[in-house]
């Protein structure tokens, strides 16, 4: 990585304008004042526009927005102000096609078995029986939970649980992927694992990635861009081209580049998460 | 069998032991209480000989299944309804708090006035008496579903009924059970007590008619009927309620 590649954001911009698959423009969230509760500005001013098939990590202190932001994005929240277009077409709190989500929380469904929590969003598209079957085991197999097909998850830890939510979520093959802490419940080992097999899916399925993580190793080492949000009310700071090959592998964090990377990230999110931690 | 379930055996058994020794001995005359076993066996002989037997019981179980039914289903229904609008739910939540502090018996004379002396009364009288245990279960059972789940089913474009059918009925279900229970116990005072108040027909009727009659030979064989049905329709509802809560929280 060359130094012109922490360069900011978009410098590049102007050479790939024509593909452009998540615009944000000026998008501001505040939620409304409630019985007992102040309105709480939670988001923005935010501004963003993601290459189709580009893969953004996005870090920030606790409570800055970065939830607020996907919910947004994936049309669960109407923002206060400003637009967010998806291809185009404006998401006005509507949820969008092609959009899949990881939540933050554990969203697996208690009452089925891991295959057919994988295969609920399959049954309702009406896919033929031998297709779910194959894209399940695949998904199974991928994330490791072969010897837990049947299992319910309660049987399961809150890490194979969330391996669940995010086979949930990839055997309907998004065009945009949303995740929002999705290792969070990981060890570092099975987080590195993990990281690898949605970049190898990434790169089959040429889909736009968007992952919020609190862990700077993973944003530097997945994504494309890493955008880094302020304390609340959250906009992005600064948004930093990685220039990583796409064909990259865990095998890049031992690199000189990777270690510069990390440390200017560790700079800029710093200051603001002492900033998140004190008195507002 | 565990430990705990020997004892409970035993205890019940015991008692029943006990009870039996006291009435035997006629420490408990037989104008205040048979034996259990004479109880047992007087059953057994009204369920051989009396033609009103299989009729009262048909009748009682008829009006009683109709207002669980009612009860459970309009319960969940309501329940469903006022939990998606906040404010119906805050104007009613004084009444759901306070209902059974109520002796809700008070209005059976209404029912009568109003849908006669039959079966409407003693389905209207179970119905009413149950159905408010069913809603408030299924606002808390509503309250408690996590909202992420919520959000996958928007995510999942489910729609209203959808989400009702696959997400919130399914994630409410262990609690939803508790409202059950409760709803079916309450319906089964409700129809039993109305019949014993007034009614032309019913195992209800037929307690008050021998209560009055001092046959008490018939009395405690419909008695310990009553008593068995409900304790196993409870029972069966625990079994039930149990197998799903090892598979969701174990
Ligand atoms: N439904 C809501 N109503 C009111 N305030 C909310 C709501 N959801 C979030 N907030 C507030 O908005 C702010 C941003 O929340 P958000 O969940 O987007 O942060 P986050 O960056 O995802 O935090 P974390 O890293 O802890 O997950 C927080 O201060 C939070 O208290
Ligand atoms: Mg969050």
């Amino acid at each position: 990585m060359s130094s012109s590649a922490i360069a900011p954001a978009r410098a590049d911009a102007s050479a790939s304008e024509r593909d452009i698959h998540v615009q944000f423009r000026d998008v501001n969230h505040v939620y409304p004042a409630r019985a007992g509760h102040e309105a709480v500005h939670a988001l923005g001013p935010i501004d963003l526009a993601l290459q189709r098939g580009e893969f953004l990590s996005i870090i920030g202190p606790s409570g800055c927005g970065k939830t607020t932001l996907l919910e947004v994005l994936a049309g669960l929240v109407t923002p206060t102000s400003g637009a967010v277009e998806i291809d185009g077409r404006a998401v006005q709190g509507a949820v969008p096609d092609g959009v899949g989500v990881v939540f933050q929380e554990d969203a697996s469904f208690p009452w089925l078995t891991v295959a057919d929590n994988i295969a609920f969003s399959l049954k309702r598209a009406g896919m033929e029986k031998a297709e779910i079957a194959t894209r399940v085991d695949y998904a199974i197999g991928l994330m490791g939970l072969t010897r837990f097909r049947k299992a319910y998850p309660s049987q399961l830890s809150g890490g194979m649980r969330q391996r669940v939510c995010i086979a949930r979520t990839l055997v309907t093959r998004p065009k945009l992927i949303l995740l929002d802490e999705p290792f969070g419940a990981l060890d570092q080992q099975t987080r590195l694992i993990m990281g690898e097999e949605l970049l190898k899916l990434w790169r089959e399925t040429g889909a736009t990635v968007m992952l919020i993580t609190h862990s700077l190793d993973e944003a530097a080492l997945l994504a494309d861009h890493v955008a880094v949000m302020s304390a609340r009310p959250g906009h992005f700071i600064e948004v930093i081209a990685t220039g990583w090959p796409r064909d990259r592998d865990s095998r890049l964090a031992s690199t000189p580049e990777f270690g510069a990377l990390t440390s200017r990230l560790w700079a800029l999110l710093r200051d603001e998460s002492i900033k998140a931690m004190g008195p507002t | 069998m565990t430990r705990a379930r020997i004892l409970q055996w035993a205890i019940v058994l015991g008692a029943f032991g006990l009870l039996e020794a006291l009435c035997r001995f006629r420490i408990i005359t037989p104008f205040t209480m048979i034996p259990p076993s004479e109880m047992v066996v007087s059953l057994i002989r009204i369920a051989r000989t009396q033609s009103w037997f299989a009729e009262d019981t048909l009748y009682s179980l008829r009006n009683l299944m109709v207002a669980v039914v009612i009860a459970v289903f309009g319960g969940y229904l309501a329940g469903l309804v006022v939990h998606a609008l906040p404010r119906l739910r805050a104007c009613l939540d004084p009444l759901f708090s306070s209902y059974y502090s109520v002796p809700t018996f008070i209005l059976y004379p209404l029912f009568i006035v109003l849908f006669g002396i039959g079966p409407m009364s003693l389905i209207v009288m179970g119905s009413v008496f149950g159905v408010v245990a069913m809603i408030s279960a299924t606002l808390t059972a509503l309250d408690r579903i996590p909202r992420v789940l919520v959000k996958v089913a928007r995510i999942e474009k489910l729609g209203p009924l959808r989400t009702i059918a696959l997400i919130k009925l399914p994630a409410a279900a262990p609690h939803l059970f508790t409202g059950l229970k409760l709803a079916v116990a309450y319906c089964i005072i409700g129809v039993i007590a109305g019949e014993f108040i007034l009614a032309t027909a019913g195992i209800g009727r037929r307690l008050s008619l021998s209560y009055n009659n001092f046959d008490n030979a018939t009395m405690y064989g419909v008695l310990l009927l009553i008593l068995a049905f409900a304790a196993s329709v409870n029972g069966a509802l625990n079994v039930w309620e149990r197998r799903i809560h090892r598979r969701w929280f174990r």
